[in-house]
């Protein structure tokens, strides 16, 4: 690659200067502010705040409704990246057969990539529409009321399938991607060394499909907590009644809707440790990532 | 150990490439067999074939006494040896010995007598418990060998296994495959596009061009007899000059001038002449005096020395072609220099100028 050299030491800042300052405008003020909060209690008419200490911590993790929408949150998280891996998995392999050899598909299956998320999203909830979502006229006809918004079991299944909905095409492209990095000759001695498909694809396809896998995992953990708030809004339409909420969204719930601003901060706060978090054993994964030759 | 049998075997991929044009080849019991070829000959396709790897499109496989057209790869009793290697990265040496043993349900103790066998033969002892990025080419190689050897299949396939190699170590490994292999006693089908591999290693060479094969026999009969100015120029190093001959009802005469005498038994008007570098001598003046041999008459360009021996580039002034001459180590000759070389009526090949055939005479 070629090196420019820039003439002024100061340019390279210069040009990161835009970058800097939406970070710092859209993130680490913001961040900040919430870390002051969270120790004090505002006034919800905006008259004034008091120092509380870790109150609104201590209110927060022992609050039984915290305890409860961080439970749904876990088990949210965990179908939704089961699932989306799972699903995204299976299909990735699917694709590898017929694509092995046959470049022009791969081209065409990236469009799913380009165009799919945001509007895979849309559709998802679309799926669960009391008037005209397909789903709910599906299981309407083995007798099921699905009641999406009211009943809380049905609006869990709801908030599960829309968000895995939107997460396996950016889960396929990965590990399609992943599939077609192993070598066309070890999946042939593999071929004349195991006769069954299914054994071949869990001794040799699924070990070297681990790196992406474990990256993948991260990637997933962290949508199913925070990336999910929007599809969520759209199926509570900001009533959430009796239905189940994640934490990022209780954030919002809480100090938007309740005008408890100290204790939303407080959650928020809790929820930038467990991002930041993630995100080290997520450095600490791709550092460590094997690269097989 | 088994035979393998090719009828009229054809390929013929997606999009109407016929890389294989119905290949017949009866391989014998603990032969080793090498098809060898330019690039995109068909070799790897054939091979792959007989791996399982690729579906024949018509014709018939057998190894042994099965037909193993539509047979799995797992369960056609052979091993290949890939040119990448083709390790399982994830694995140990061990267990990518081990693996191919382990799917078969083999006893434990029988897997670890075969798999220390194998590294002890192949001296790769030390390396049991690596991965193999932690292996340098030959070492991977080597393990390669080994996966196949564990086997004990009916039948060794190789794909080029040794191209990724450096030249020292191609040599090396090229010498052991050979011993191992006459040591086992498996049939062996090699595939390389390296006619010196392919001529030290074969028991016999199947010459492929274009997915047609255009000669069969071991190794020093079709350096004796090439069936065409294909296989004539393809084996032996460097190659067969070829000149052209013209023929009319006076007898033969060299396009490129004199020196050549005879009648012109086979009424043909045109022939191309076959000459080993290795097979002219250097001559004070031409001999001219009828008998069957062959006189030039060649201007010097380059001599190239290559230690045992010297190799002198020339070119015929009336015509340009070029012809290439083995002459002694340590020679002097100039560039510009001109020469008159001999080459006794054996060692002297003829073949139609049309279809490149060759003509026995
Ligand atoms: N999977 C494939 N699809 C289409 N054509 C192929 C495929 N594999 C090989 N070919 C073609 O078949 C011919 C023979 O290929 P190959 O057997 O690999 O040759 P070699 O091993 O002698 O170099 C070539 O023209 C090649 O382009
Ligand atoms: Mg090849």
């Amino acid at each position: 690659m070629k090196k420019v050299q820039f003439q002024s030491r100061l340019i390279p800042y210069l040009l990161l200067l835009p970058q800097l300052g939406i970070v710092g405008v859209f993130f680490l003020w913001p961040a900040a502010e919430a870390v002051r909060s969270s120790f004090y209690l505002e006034d919800p008419f905006g008259f004034g705040s008091t120092f509380v200490g870790f109150d609104n911590f201590i209110d927060t993790v022992t609050s039984t409704d915290y305890g409860r929408v961080a439970r749904f949150t876990g088990v949210f998280t965990f179908f939704v990246t089961a699932l989306s891996l799972g699903i995204a998995l299976l299909l990735a392999v699917k694709a590898d057969k017929v694509l092995r050899g046959a470049s022009s598909y791969k081209t065409l299956l990236m469009w799913v990539y380009a165009v799919a998320p945001p509007v895979a999203g849309l559709i998802g909830i679309l799926l669960f529409d009391q008037h005209v979502g397909p789903i709910v006229d599906l299981v309407a006809m083995f007798g099921w009321e699905m009641q999406v918004g009211v009943s809380y079991s049905d609006t869990a299944i709801a908030m599960v399938v829309a968000a895995v909905w939107k997460q396996v095409p950016v889960n396929f492209i990965f590990f399609l991607s992943g599939l077609q990095g192993i070598s066309k000759s070890v999946q042939e001695a593999a071929s004349i060394d195991c006769r069954s498909g299914f054994r071949r694809f869990w001794t040799v396809t699924f070990p070297l499909l681990a790196p992406t896998g474990f990256f993948l995992l991260i990637i997933n953990i962290t949508y199913a907590f925070f990336d999910t708030f929007g599809i969520i809004d759209v199926i509570l339409k900001t009533e959430p009644g009796n239905n189940p909420v994640t934490l990022v969204y209780k954030v919002y719930l809480d100090g938007f809707r309740g005008n408890d601003l100290g204790g939303s901060s407080a959650q928020s706060v809790i929820l930038m440790a467990l991002v930041f978090i993630l995100t080290i054993i997520q450095f600490r994964l791709i550092e460590r990532r094997v690269h097989y030759t | 150990m088994s035979t393998i049998t090719l009828d009229t075997v054809r390929k013929v991929y997606a999009g109407d490439v016929e890389a294989v044009k119905g290949v017949s080849i009866d391989i014998a019991d603990g032969e080793f067999i090498v098809l060898v070829g330019p690039s995109g000959c068909g070799k790897s396709t054939l091979l792959r074939m007989i791996a399982g790897l690729e579906d024949i499109t018509t014709g018939e496989i057998s190894i042994g006494d099965r037909v193993v057209n539509k047979v799995d790869p797992a369960d056609r009793d052979i091993a290949m040896v890939f040119q990448n290697y083709a390790l399982y990265p994830h694995m140990s040496v061990y267990n990518n010995l081990a693996y191919g043993l382990k799917n078969r349900n083999m006893d434990k103790a029988e897997i670890d007598r075969r798999v220390k066998e194998a590294a002890r033969i192949l001296e790769i002892g030390d390396y049991l418990d690596r991965k193999p990025r932690a292996l340098s080419g030959g070492q991977r190689q080597r393990v390669a060998m080994g996966r196949a050897i564990v086997r004990e299949p009916a039948a060794f396939l190789f794909d080029e296994p040794l191209s990724n190699l450096d030249a020292k170590l191609r040599v090396q490994m090229r010498v052991e495959i050979k011993r191992l292999q006459k040591g086992l006693g498996t049939t062996s089908v090699y595939v390389t596009h390296d006619q010196l591999e392919a001529m030290t290693l074969a028991d016999r060479l199947v010459v492929l061009n274009g997915g047609n094969i255009e000669q069969i026999g071991a190794p020093i009969d079709v350096y004796d007899k090439p069936a065409s100015t294909f296989v004539a120029s393809f084996i032996g190093s460097p190659a067969m000059n070829l000149l052209k001959v013209k023929g009319d009802e006076n007898g033969l005469s060299l396009v490129s001038g004199k020196g050549l005498s005879g009648a012109n038994a086979f009424g043909k008007s045109a022939y191309t002449l076959g000459i080993r570098p290795e097979h002219m001598s250097v001559v004070e003046a031409p001999k001219g005096d009828g008998n069957s041999g062959v006189d030039l008459e060649i201007k010097v360009n380059v001599l190239e020395p290559v230690g045992a021996e010297s190799y002198i580039y020339g070119e015929f002034a009336e015509s340009g072609e070029e012809i290439v001459v083995r002459v002694e180590s340590h020679s002097t000759y100039e560039p510009g220099q001109t020469l008159f070389l001999r080459a006794e009526p054996k060692d002297v090949h003829f073949f139609d100028a049309e279809t490149g055939a060759r003509i026995e005479s």
